[in-house]
């Protein structure tokens, strides 16, 4: 299993509800992960920039404002230009179906709506950061 | 193009790699250093320590916006705690470091301590050299929010800073040993609030009635990191101190006391993987403990057949 796993979580976007980051930051971390807070009113640049500096293994989102079919696929093209394919971006909020099916087409992991357990969270993120997780030559 | 020769040519993805690596894999770590250090020790290290909440990350950013204004650029290394019981931490840092977000000569790495006594991560060290071999001017270095014995960051650093704020305690607090002693520069941050005015004169008596090194008493400066003020006068006493440490050899000297410590730090933990190798080092551990509860064995003489053991 992955140790020391290093997770950002941040909140794009305009709106100031961080409720839901926070819960899950708190919840990542008591699973023994080492999670990178950023906070409110981060662009897709400013994520992307920390995840760069960090390398992290998963970039986590929340979303509520109804942005994520703009936020999701510019952070994924910014991870790319970046040239870290290993990285899972995830996240969640108020994501109807098919868009996360859309989403899910362009190399984005599962999002997780209202009411998830953040048991199953932590569970996807142990699985996906296992099978991701590359070996470098030096 | 293998990780360490995109590291040399400027990649800064290449560096983040690097210092997990440094982190994470104690295997390659040697082999990695190998080829930075020789490379390193050109950056001016500046460590940034005291307790929780006095402002240490505020300070960092406007500091590192400093520099960038003065042309040089810089790289953070800014650590915070991890949980014993779970593994996990929050690192918050960058909450408050987002001022150079944007700027390219800005690197900004957090780190977990794991648990690691002293104030920072055992790997804290190994980072300052990556980014020292990366070529940043300056790395500055934020440690845990600390108390009276959590001192590493002097000797990893050329300058220590020691942020205070009114409501660090009273003098006589101030003049226990360990914090006071390794302040290079001490801030009394958040200087707007109540009582800001009269700490810092408390601090400067105990600083003149302490010892300090010839030609550097160390200042007691007064800031709001919040507000940005007070930083050009810290920046100013930090080349001010800089200056100090170039003259007579004095930089040479920290540098030989870094060494020396940096090779204590190592051995233990050579030891210590030796230890996770070595076979039967659980099943002697076990045994030993056991004689030790019994009182047929004093901890020490347990320590010492075990090391015994390990030498062989």
């Amino acid at each position: 299993m992955a140790e020391n796993i290093r997770v950002l979580v941040a909140k794009p976007g305009l709106d100031g509800h961080d409720r839901g980051a926070k819960v899950v930051a708190a919840a990542l971390r008591d699973a023994g992960m080492e999670v990178i807070y950023t906070g409110l009113r981060q662009t897709p640049e400013m994520i992307v920039e920390a995840a760069v500096q960090e390398d992290v293994d998963v970039v986590a989102l929340s979303i509520l404002s109804g942005a994520h079919m703009t936020i999701f696929p510019r952070v994924m093209d910014l991870l790319r230009e970046r040239g870290v394919q290993h990285m899972l971006l995830t996240g969640g909020g108020i994501i109807p179906k098919t868009d996360a099916e859309e989403l899910a087409e362009i190399g984005v992991g599962k999002l997780f709506g209202p009411g998830t357990s953040t048991r199953d969270i932590i569970g996807y993120i142990k699985e996906e950061v296992d099978r991701r997780r590359v070996a470098d030559e030096i | 193009m293998k990780l360490l020769d995109r590291f040399l040519a400027g990649d800064r993805t290449a560096l983040s790699r690097v210092i997990t690596l440094l982190e994470n894999d104690r295997d390659r770590r040697s082999a990695i250093l190998d080829r930075l250090y020789p490379r390193s020790g050109k950056a001016r290290r500046i460590g940034i320590t005291g307790p929780p909440g006095s402002g240490k990350s505020t300070l960092a950013d406007r500091l590192t916006a400093r520099f960038r204004t003065g042309g040089r650029t810089v790289g953070i290394v800014a650590v915070d705690p991890t949980s014993p019981f779970t593994g996990g931490a929050l690192l918050g840092d960058r909450l408050r470091m987002q001022g150079s977000w944007d700027d390219p000569e800005v690197f900004m790495r957090s780190q977990a301590d794991r648990s690691h006594s002293g104030g920072l991560s055992e790997a804290t060290p190994y980072a300052i050299t990556a980014l020292d071999a990366y070529g940043k001017d300056v790395i500055i270095v934020e440690t845990v929010g600390v108390g009276q014995s959590t001192l590493d960051v002097s000797e990893v650093s050329d300058t220590t800073v020691v942020l205070l704020t009114p409501e660090s305690g009273d003098s006589v607090q101030a003049m226990k040993a360990g914090l006071m002693e390794i302040a290079d520069v001490l801030v009394v941050n958040k200087s707007d609030r109540e009582g800001a005015a009269l700490f810092a004169s408390e601090l400067k008596v105990i600083v003149d009635m302490g010892r300090w090194e010839e030609g550097w008493k160390p200042p007691v400066l007064s800031a709001s990191a919040r507000d940005d003020t007070g930083i050009d006068d810290l920046y100013e006493r930090l080349d001010a101190h800089a200056d100090y440490l170039s003259g007579e050899g004095r930089l040479q000297a920290r540098r030989l006391r870094q060494g020396r410590s940096a090779i204590e730090k190592a051995l233990g933990e050579l030891w210590q993987g030796r230890l996770t190798v070595l076979q039967d080092a659980g099943d002697a551990m076990d045994r030993l403990s056991e004689r030790v509860a019994q009182r047929e064995l004093s901890p020490l003489a347990a320590a010492r057949e075990m090391m015994d053991k390990m030498a062989d």
